[in-house]
């Protein structure tokens, strides 16, 4: 690896993360590199001298790390199965294989590079400006284009590796652990608030790792290792590092991932003190590898024992740009020059020229020369706004280290609601009214000076401290850094008018292209953002926002303060789609009898968020096994779990006054003792829910709700009960019952041959009544209710009996030929009996009376849900309903649901419900016709899978229609 | 490359030939007052100016052009709906959608992917038989398909029995599509104002003029302007507006929350919906996985983001496509969707004479903007309410005529 104009810098205070004396090796694109324990991927590269990490987006430039803190796109590379990684954030680790993305060939020599030179056939929003004549010529394009665009690649075979998440709560969060955020922290800790400190990086400190205070890189050190002593001193000051917070949403969680956790944070107060984004110079070929922000070549220096080369070019606005040139003396490198873009004064600048630097005042670079790194870099005087001398003085050099202003982190501030103004006098975005419990720090409140960082730090922690002791806060953290204004070069942009001057590196916008965006029309800068798709790329405009505002208004010649800025949106950082979905843990109820259905060999199906026997027996005999089932309840006895039924306990005083009102029949009156069908609609009478309320005593109903229906009966309830303000209490006891429904002629001898407190006799228990009691020493509520049209009991009792019931009843079923059925042979059942489901029989706008349900609308009751809306459909008259029908040739196809009733080439109907009915030996279902064709023995047409079948319609119940069974 | 582009290589100069031509100031009247510049109506000037020679046209918008729903919707475009009235709408629509690029001079990248409405249960295998029934009765190409069919078609799909949910089958719709949004938008704009139609960004409407039941201006920031008629398309606001012009209409309006992923290559050629996971997802020409899920749990007016949003999304969409887990989500944001009753958008006149609606688009406004915008042209221009739009008339609600519309929703509302 030698050759290169990099290495490692073997000093003391060089290469803080990294422990030298582990060294382990990994490969980036086949080849073998050496790093160490620490390094991350783009800076064991870079020590290694491979500045070139990536090409990019567009037009396949070369691209080296710009950041090294993971917030640019140049560092994006393949690791395994994993797209985009951030070579500056990931750490290597022995035998990692890391691939560059995004080329044809080689990195070194892609051959989509060509783009570059058709960029003339690229101007901004090109791709809205072709592609499209002929007609239907762009789905040629598309896919070539969509195979240029794209970066990383998903490999779909990739598992679902394991993620998880952790709920964290503390009074203060701060984010960021820089001076700032450091010194908040223990301010609000000292201040007796419980306060979580969380760090992105492995170590505490932000700018004070890599830094200098003034010109001394002592003084930021030792503040560093002071700060960090004492807060790791406070035992109520929680510190969670490698974790970087995403989002600060307005409902007040705080999102933060640490590696394979999403943290999920509850807290009082945030403090963001994350610091603030380099911002970039905007001159031809300012994207070649090896020029860099200046913090970005501070971090390889004094973070990873790398320097990025041996002779630097150091382009300024400000003290920051000198104290990177004395770091690169003290690592060993030579500075060729610095330019600085106007005449800074600082004590930093005084030391650089005692130690020799030429410095080039109000001078910035103009050009770049070397292709898979600089080499060479040109400089001119700057002659006014934007503008320079044609003469280039051309300087020889290896890395050119960037610092002309910077641009507050407040993202953060912006998702949970702050505003963001531009200052003029900063030249630089402010949060401004951020919400009750967010406050910001440091450099993201646009505080730099050291001093003024720790003031300001300490007095918005204590202020966070005492809001939540509601106490008087001490000291003010609203304080004006007026030295801040030095910082950023308001027009740090010099277009040469040839060549390529980037202002998104993310997205391939040069100048040209921001300029031509609004030369054709789109002079708004949201309408820029996506025209130009500016901010659009991995680093959300970070880099490339502040300067496309710059270049907007000079077009315009508005201030950037009427400019305004795109809208930040979350997450700050990319975050995973497996951090987001943790272990994806979808919860399944299985009732309290599941274990015997599974012994019994049940084929399962879902409903809703339970498993229910579909059937029992192998799945290739379902036929037989589901007609077996049904001849069983109608020729001895079934059994079926009907758990999952919903189940509402209504009490108190108005109970009967409530259910009169959430449902349509009349209930005051009904006795104890009794069931009575129940009909909910919603208030445009469209039916929603049906099932039965059992009158348990004169203040206790007991209502049963449809297995997807009950969280919404629930809703309602509730919702309503707010409203009306009733004496009354509703619980949702679906969970605390278990139920099932044994059904058949056999069904009551089976629960006479138990032992019981409940008399079964046919007069003592009469069909629709309700009893207590106990069944073979089990505690049940039972209803005689038949949903299947036979003789039956729903039986329900607390759910920790029902697994003893099922067994008991089975045993007791055993020598009546008792056989369990499921939920196929039920739906037959309740079909030959013409029985609705309600969400299958009816749909999104069903009245009852379509629906047939007319006899159950209490006619005299001054209200319920949905009265008004029915009596005025009622009065405006029904244009269909649901009747029963039979196919009448039976060797024509069997219609399915959904199939359409077809007049005169016109859809006039649908079926909802068909069945081939085992015990009818014919085909039935349920169809909504239009009124004129509902009288019985009419016939229509059904199209079914494309040929007309004739049916005929007929009554309902199709089985057993004087219903003399049930009530046996 | 393609010869459109030469004029761009060839010339030193960006050519001088705006999209948008912005006039600075408002007139006194116009012939048309349209409130809101998002695609709709965007698309209904261009019409009123290209069909109907109605060029004194005043489109407001209290934003930036285009920057409501129309610039935060998930861009898909279908006709697979359950109603006939609703199937014979987005038939039209998706018609029109073919030939917008040439109709508008402008690349709205029309990309017909094919669109796949997942079934995990017997009632969503009832429902898809129901739309794909009511489509192809229709003349729109639908078909129920089973889960072997749909592995076939989409390879990356998790299509296995011991999923949390498994696929039993799914509506699948060949001719879903996905546009770029902003695109169809700026392509009305331009031609329309290259017509004679003039935008006023940054102007709000503050107050809806009626005398005598009519509808004869509005006043808005920057000052009254008096108009013959006023038209309203401004999703997310509908009830705040129509409540200008003393209307009030049965919406709720709730947030809508969307995603997208950093751009990865071509991964996914579908568009996948499944109902009830509560997701929705499709790869967009820049490699971007395009993703949304349910409407938010209460209504709201603000177009805040949730963390709940992506953890429900995320969960669920693993369980689609496990293979996602390490992908990234680039960008989170919300629009506001106006729920009616039946899910059904509500178009056409008003109780109040010469004032025009265009509201209630819920989760699908943007599949409809063009035929929305040729139907509502129609409808200013001649003051009646074209064939096509009876169905959707404010009036349905109060005479109980409700199309039925929930069945063909994505996904849960």
């Amino acid at each position: 690896m030698s050759g290169h104009s990099t290495g490692r810098i073997d000093k003391p205070g060089f290469g803080l993360l990294i422990d030298r004396t582990k060294p382990m090796s990994f490969t980036f694109d086949g080849r073998l590199f050496n790093g160490y324990h620490g390094d991350t991927i783009a800076s064991a590269l870079y020590g290694a001298g491979q500045v070139l990490l990536s090409r990019s987006f567009k037009y396949h430039r070369p691209r080296g790390a710009l950041t090294m803190n993971g917030l640019d796109a140049n560092t994006l590379v393949q690791v395994a199965d994993e797209p985009n990684v951030r070579a500056d954030l990931h750490p290597i680790s022995s035998g990692l294989a890391v691939k560059s993305i995004n080329h044809l060939g080689s990195l070194e020599r892609d051959a989509f590079s060509v783009m570059d030179y058709f960029s003339r056939f690229l101007p901004v929003g090109f791709y809205y400006k072709t592609f499209f004549r002929p007609a239907g010529i762009w789905k040629y394009f598309e896919r070539p284009i969509r195979i240029m665009a794209g970066l990383g690649t998903l490999d779909p075979r990739a598992e679902h590796k394991y993620y998880d998440k952790s709920y964290l709560f503390a009074d203060v969060v701060v984010i960021g652990s820089g001076p700032a955020g450091l010194e908040a922290a223990i301010a609000a800790a000292e201040a007796g608030a419980d306060t979580l400190l969380i760090e992105e990086m492995s170590e505490l400190g932000g700018s004070l790792l890599y830094g200098r205070i003034g010109d001394s890189r002592d003084a930021a050190d030792t503040l560093r290792r002071d700060l960090v002593a004492k807060a790791r001193s406070l035992t109520n000051l929680t510190i969670l590092t490698e974790t970087v917070v995403s989002g600060l949403f307005t409902d007040g969680w705080v999102a933060a991932i640490g590696g394979n956790r999403l943290y999920k944070i509850r807290t009082r107060e945030a403090i963001v003190a994350a610091g603030s984004f380099d911002q970039p110079i905007v001159f031809r070929n300012n994207d070649r590898p090896g020029i860099l922000f200046a913090t970005a070549a501070q971090r390889l220096m004094r973070l990873y024992g790398v320097r990025p080369g041996n002779r630097a070019v150091i382009a300024t606005s400000n003290a920051f740009g000198y104290e990177a040139a004395l770091d690169m003396l003290d690592a060993g490198g030579e500075v060729a020059a610095i330019v600085d873009l106007g005449t800074t004064s600082a004590p930093a600048v005084e030391a650089a020229r005692a130690r020799g630097i030429r410095i080039v005042n109000n001078a910035t670079l103009v050009d770049a020369k070397g292709y898979l790194r600089v080499e060479s870099i040109g400089v001119a005087s700057i002659t006014g706004h934007g503008k320079t001398s044609n003469v280039t003085d051309w300087i020889t050099c290896d890395c050119v280290l960037i610092s002309v202003g910077c641009s507050p982190a407040l993202n953060l501030a912006s998702h949970a609601g702050a505003k963001v103004v531009f200052d003029e006098a900063l030249q630089m975005h402010r949060a401004v009214n951020p919400p009750v419990g967010v406050s910001l720090a440091g450099s993201a409140a646009g505080v730099w000076s050291p001093k003024l960082v720790a003031t300001q730090a300490q007095a918005t922690g204590a202020a966070a401290a005492s809001r939540i002791k509601g106490e008087p806060a001490v000291g003010s953290p609203d304080i004006t850094d007026h030295g801040a204004a030095a910082i950023t070069h308001p027009y740090p942009i010099f277009k040469s008018g040839k060549g390529k001057e980037f202002i998104d590196f993310d997205e391939d916008l040069t100048v040209k292209d921001i300029i031509n965006s609004v030369k054709d029309g789109y002079d708004d800068i949201q309408l820029v953002k996506r025209y130009s798709t500016a901010g659009l790329g991995p680093s959300q405009g970070r880099h490339a926002n502040l300067n496309t505002i710059r270049v907007v208004g000079g077009v315009t010649g508005k201030p950037l303060e009427a400019i305004g800025t795109t809208t930040y949106r979350p997450p700050l950082v990319p975050e995973k789609f497996a951090h987001m979905a943790g272990r994806a843990f979808e919860p399944t109820r299985l009732t309290s009898m599941h274990r015997r259905h599974e012994e019994l060999g049940a084929q399962f199906m879902t409903a809703g968020l339970w498993m229910r026997p579909a059937y029992y027996g192998a799945k290739d005999d379902a036929q037989r096994a589901i007609e077996d089932e049904v001849r069983a309840v109608r020729t001895a006895a079934g059994l079926i779990d009907v758990s999952t039924l919903g189940g509402l306990d209504v009490r108190g005083p108005d109970a009967a006054a409530f259910i009169d009102r959430m449902y349509t029949w009349a209930y005051e009156k009904q006795p104890v003792g009794r069931a009575r069908y129940t009909l909910m609609t919603d208030m445009a009478g469209v039916v929603i829910d049906d099932g039965v309320a059992c009158r348990l005593a004169p203040n206790h109903y007991y209502v049963t709700a449809t297995t997807s229906g009950v969280d919404q009966v629930y809703r309602a309830m509730t919702w309503f009960n707010v409203q009306w303000k009733m004496d009354v209490d509703v619980a949702n006891v679906t969970a605390a019952y278990s139920a099932v429904n044994l059904a058949g002629p056999k069904a009551r001898a089976i629960v006479q041959s138990l032992a019981t407190d409940i008399d079964f006799s046919k007069d003592a228990f009469p069909y629709m009544g309700v009893r207590t009691g106990t069944l073979a020493g089990i505690p049940v509520r039972i209803l005689r209710v038949g949903f299947v049209g036979e003789a039956g009991y729903e039986i329900h009792c607390p759910a920790g009996y029902g697994e003893a019931l099922w067994d008991t009843l089975m045993a007791a079923g055993k020598p009546h030929g008792l056989k369990p059925f499921g939920v196929e042979a039920q739906r037959i059942l309740r079909l030959e009996k013409g029985h609705i489901i309600v969400g299958q029989d009816t749909d999104g706008l069903t009245n009852p009376i379509e629906a047939g349900m007319d006899w159950a609308l209490a006619k005299k009751k001054a209200f319920y849900v949905g009265k008004r809306s029915i009596e005025m459909q009622a009065a405006k008259g029904i244009t269909r309903k649901l009747v029963g029908f039979t196919v009448i040739d039976s060797s024509a196809p069997v219609p399915k649901e959904c199939h359409l009733v077809i007049r005169g080439g016109q859809i006039v109907g649908r079926i909802t419900s068909v069945v081939k009915s085992p015990t009818l030996g014919k085909v039935v279902g349920l169809a909504y016709l239009p009124l004129d064709m509902t009288d019985v023995g009419q016939r229509f047409e059904i199209r079914v899978d494309g040929v007309m079948v004739s049916a005929e319609v007929v009554p309902t119940p199709f089985y057993d229609p004087d219903n003399a069974r049930q009530e046996l | 490359m393609p010869f459109a582009l030469l004029k761009y290589a060839l010339s030193r100069e960006h050519p001088d030939d705006p999209h948008f031509r912005w006039k600075p100031d408002l007139k006194k009247t116009y012939d048309v007052i349209i409130i809101g510049a998002g695609g709709h109506g965007l698309a209904a000037a261009y019409h009123l100016a290209k069909d109907h020679g109605i060029t004194n046209i005043a489109v407001l918008e209290k934003g930036w052009l285009a920057g409501g729903n129309t610039a935060r919707n998930t861009t898909i475009v279908r006709a697979n709906y359950l109603t006939p009235e609703g199937v014979a709408f987005y038939k039209e629509s998706v018609e029109l959608f073919r030939t917008l690029s040439n109709e508008l001079d402008i690349n709205v990248m029309y990309s017909e992917r094919g669109h796949f409405t997942l079934a995990h249960t017997d009632a969503a295998m009832r429902t898809a038989r129901w739309r794909a029934e009511v489509n192809k009765h229709m003349g729109v190409n639908s078909e129920v398909i089973d889960a072997a069919e749909v592995k076939r078609i989409c390879p990356t799909m998790n299509v296995t029995d011991d999923a949390r949910y498994p696929i039993l089958g799914a509506l699948y719709h060949p001719p879903g599509a996905i546009a770029r949004h902003d695109a169809v938008a700026w392509g009305y704009a331009k031609e329309a104002m290259k017509r004679g139609v003039e935008v006023h960004t940054q102007t709000e409407v503050k107050k809806i003029l009626i005398e005598n039941g009519r509808a004869i201006g509005v006043e808005t920031n920057r000052g009254v302007i008096h108009a013959a008629k006023v038209m309203q398309a401004v999703a997310g606001s509908s009830s705040h507006v129509a409540r200008m012009a003393g209307l009030r209409l049965p919406i709720k309006t709730i947030p809508l929350q969307a995603c997208v992923s950093e751009p990865v290559k071509p991964i996914l050629d579908q568009i996948v919906v499944s109902g009830s996971l509560h997701v929705y997802i499709s790869q967009s020409a820049r490699g971007e996985m395009v993703m949304g899920g349910a409407t938010d749990p209460y209504g709201l007016y603000s177009s805040r983001s949730t963390l709940d949003f992506k953890e429900s999304l995320m969960g669920h969409m693993l369980e689609l496509f496990p293979f996602m887990g390490e992908l990234r989500i680039l960008r989170q944001w919300a629009g506001m969707a106006d729920m009616t009753p039946d899910f059904s958008p509500v178009m056409g006149l008003t109780p109040v004479e010469n004032y025009y609606i265009d509201a209630g688009w819920g989760t699908w406004g943007f599949k409809a903007t063009p035929v929305c915008g040729k139907r509502m042209a129609e409808c200013v221009a001649t003051g009646r309410q074209p064939d096509l739009l009876k169905p959707f008339a404010l009036s349905r609600f109060s005479t109980f005529d409700l199309v039925g519309e929930k069945g063909a929703a994505s996904v849960g509302h």
